[in-house]
């Protein structure tokens, strides 16, 4: 607490990369309209837990790696996730403190923000979404952010991350 | 305990960072012109280059979950079930051999003649075999990012196949990936000829990995449940009679003039693991110098 010297760079650099794995890793063909937006959940995690640490940069940058990764337009996700980011810092003391449940609706409102920014920006580019389909990855996000915030809480807690 | 300038965390626990929206308007004035740059003009491409070239370690590790899980199972399946398969498959080669030694007299028949009639000669292509990286694209634009890149020779506008039948083309080419677009992409479309009555249209992606559309075939024209579709040569770009798809739906409406007319790819878009990339040596498909394609071919 005293001191100003962050910690831990470590374990914030290899749960962005496993996030990055999850992001990509085969799924079947049922759940994978469900698949959550890992990277986006762990960015808006340690947003919350290290405001001072982690932000818009980091998002935004966090974000050109996701463009290059999927093969999109440069800078749809780096615009999408400084959104995100900015969300969060604005509003991680009121969702801080709030139980997993209610945490899990913000973690929803900030991915559906993410989600049409996205498809926007597609929409304009030549791809509109097909169907509502689209907001799914947010459903899933939503129902599965209390595992990853005590999976991540407790990491933060054991490596002293601050 | 507490040191008596308070330190960063603690300040951020009480006061609002009032910076904030400037920042993200800054960042987000960035990613916009970024997204400009990008859409507009290929001055980026070698950025992206870079940048990709960085990324590629991680699409081989995201691999590798899947890959141990292959290797784990061919290297703990039993004997016999090894047996079984080598047998079966030498085989299908056996099979395959017989029927490829009547394809190449053929080849070399229809040559002979088509020089004969001093027609163009199809000429032979040659194939490189890559594999696809298991990375999820934007699940509404159908791309997928092979494992061959610039360095071993592919270039933008090349056919993509699999055993069955045409899956794409090559849209960018990286030192060493590529991505393609796939037939069934909302903005794609591929010249094509029905097989039985050599009526020429165009196959349009749907966003729908087991439908192709066909546009522009009037009520009267002949087309069956069940017909084949090949490429037709048309436009440079896929070599002529490979296969795409077969017709699943016809439905003549008398209040249009066209009929509606859906076809199914006869490549599996959705399971596709490796593929055949064509690189022709007629010259009408390879990119002509001074193209645009020539650009992002050239070394």
């Amino acid at each position: 607490m005293t001191t100003a010297r962050p910690t831990g760079r470590w374990v914030i650099v290899i749960s962005f990369l496993v996030a990055f794995l999850l992001a990509g890793i085969p799924l079947p063909n049922e759940l994978q309209q469900f698949r959550p937006d890992w990277v986006t959940m762990v960015l808006i995690y340690w947003c919350m837990a290290l405001p001072h640490r982690i932000g818009i940069g980091i998002g935004w940058s966090v974000g050109l790696l996701l463009d290059i990764g999927r093969g999109a337009l440069l800078g749809q996700h780096a615009l999408a996730l400084a959104v995100v980011a900015y969300l969060t810092q604005q509003t991680y003391r009121r969702i801080r403190v709030a139980p997993l449940w209610q945490q899990a609706f913000s973690v929803l409102a900030f991915l559906l923000v993410e989600q049409i920014l996205i498809f926007w920006i597609s929409g304009v580019i030549g791809y509109p979404p097909r169907d509502w389909w689209y907001l799914a990855p947010a459903i899933g996000g939503m129902a599965l952010w209390p595992l990853l915030f005590v999976i991540l809480r407790d990491a933060r807690r054991y490596f002293q991350v601050s | 305990m507490a040191t008596l300038k308070p330190s960063r965390r603690i300040r951020y626990l009480f006061a609002v960072n009032p910076t904030a929206v400037l920042r993200l308007g800054l960042w987000g004035a960035l990613s916009i012109i970024l997204m400009t740059v990008d859409h507009r003009y290929q001055t980026l491409d070698d950025m992206r280059d870079v940048l990709s070239t960085m990324v590629y370690p991680l699409h081989y590790l995201v691999r590798l979950p899947t890959d141990a899980g292959n290797w784990l199972s061919e290297n703990l399946a039993n004997r016999d079930a090894l047996l079984e398969e080598n047998a079966r498959l030498r085989e299908k080669q056996v099979f395959l051999n017989v029927q490829l030694q009547r394809l190449t007299v053929l080849e070399a028949e229809n040559r002979r003649l088509r020089s004969l009639l001093e027609s163009a000669v199809n000429t032979p292509e040659r194939v490189l075999i890559a594999e696809l990286l298991a990375v999820d694209f934007d699940p509404y634009r159908h791309h997928i990012l092979l494992n061959r890149g610039r360095r071993h020779g592919v270039y933008v506008g090349q056919p993509v196949l699999d055993q069955h039948g045409v899956i794409g083309q090559i849209i960018r080419a990286d030192p060493l990936t590529a991505t393609a677009i796939l037939i069934t992409d909302p903005n794609h479309a591929l010249p094509i000829q029905i097989n039985r009555t050599g009526v020429r249209t165009l196959a349009l992606g749907t966003g729908d990995f087991q439908k192709l559309e066909l546009p522009h075939i009037p009520n009267n024209e002949d087309v069956k449940v069940g017909d084949l579709l090949v490429t037709s040569g048309m436009g440079g770009r896929f070599p002529r009679g490979y296969p795409v798809g077969t017709v699943t739906t016809v439905e003549f409406d008398p209040g249009s003039p066209f009929a509606h007319i859906i076809a199914k790819p006869v490549a599996q878009l959705d399971r596709i693991r490796e593929v055949m990339l064509l690189e022709s040596e007629s010259p009408t498909l390879k990119p002509e110098p001074g193209s645009a394609v020539a650009t992002v071919q050239a070394p």
